[in-house]
């Protein structure tokens, strides 16, 4: 059931990237360029998810645990530190320059275009060699013995 | 230049809404993209069948819409080739490196009133409106 769940979520969500127009990287760019002919659909599309997701996550926070499995797995990190700061500029200035981030590249993907297809082999690149290679404080905890968790940190990551 | 759509901006932007709070009520999940795919590229998860299952649901979805007549999605990308090679680069690390992109920590963080999301949605913003700015428009930096 959580997986049949999971998929039901994705499509869900994918429906809304492509309704909402932020699967067309023109309409991203479109908001993210101040100096030109505004398009300020991308602050309802976020209005509107922040919105029903925060109604969402409040009523979760009465429950005891999630229909499907064992807890919530809220993200627990709260420090803002350099890899949050770094990683922010460096995906802002890839977003800037493609208009895509990661959840409307893998909508694209379905279209099998060659840009997306070159965008997304970059983006999984980008990310397993930041895994192989990056820093993350809240992946690798080894180096900071006062925080001692036993939690597993990959699926409490903020996003 | 493009529209201004409001409204299915809205429409849509609610959906993403209920996708995020329904993987919460349901799995006990936060739906941020970049740690559902990135945890799948990390050779210690455990937990890899709930991760494809929703990312299969992501390109699922302009597949099912297809069956009822709407075009594949086959953005046109202004870009060359090399500099859209590098924007995934810069996304797949940045996200990675951030614990987060727009899903996560935009959606997500703000609905939880998180400050290091909403700090971190600040700036990816702002270098993404600079970035713009200084490749369309060749001002700032």
């Amino acid at each position: 059931m959580p997986v049949l769940a999971s998929f039901v979520c994705g499509l869900i969500f994918g429906a809304g990237l492509l309704i909402s127009g932020m699967t067309d990287p023109q309409k991203v760019l479109g908001f993210l360029d101040l100096f030109g002919a505004w398009d300020a659909t991308l602050a309802f599309v976020m209005a509107g998810a922040v919105a029903v997701a925060a109604t969402g996550f409040a009523i979760a926070r009465q429950r005891t645990a999630p229909a499907f499995s064992a807890r919530f797995l809220w993200p627990d990190p709260n420090d803002i530190d350099a890899p949050l700061v770094g990683g922010a500029i460096l995906f802002g200035i890839g977003w800037g320059l493609a208009g895509i981030c990661p959840g409307p590249a893998l909508v694209n993907l379905a279209g099998l275009s060659l840009p997306i297809v070159v965008f997304v082999v970059a983006m999984l690149a980008g990310m397993i060699g930041q895994n192989l290679f990056g820093k993350n404080p809240w992946r690798r905890r080894m180096l900071a013995p006062s925080a001692v968790e036993t939690a597993s940190l990959p699926s409490r990551a903020d996003g | 230049m493009h529209d201004f759509t409001p409204l299915s901006g809205l429409a849509g932007g609610a959906l993403i809404g209920l996708a995020a709070a329904l993987l919460m009520l349901l799995t006990g999940r936060i739906a941020g993209v970049t740690g559902i795919v990135g945890g799948l590229l990390q050779r210690d998860t455990a937990d890899r069948a709930w991760r494809i299952a929703f990312i299969a649901g992501l390109i699922a979805a302009p597949l099912i819409a297809a069956l009822f007549g709407a075009p594949l999605p086959r953005p046109a990308m202004n870009a060359s080739l090399a500099v859209i090679a590098i924007a995934g680069l810069l996304v797949g690390f940045g996200t990675r490196m951030g614990n987060g992109c727009t899903s996560g920590h935009g959606v997500c963080g703000f609905a939880r009133l998180s400050g290091r999301s909403i700090v971190a949605t600040f700036i990816f913003m702002t270098a993404a409106i600079v970035t713009v700015a200084i490749v369309r428009h060749g001002i700032g930096g």
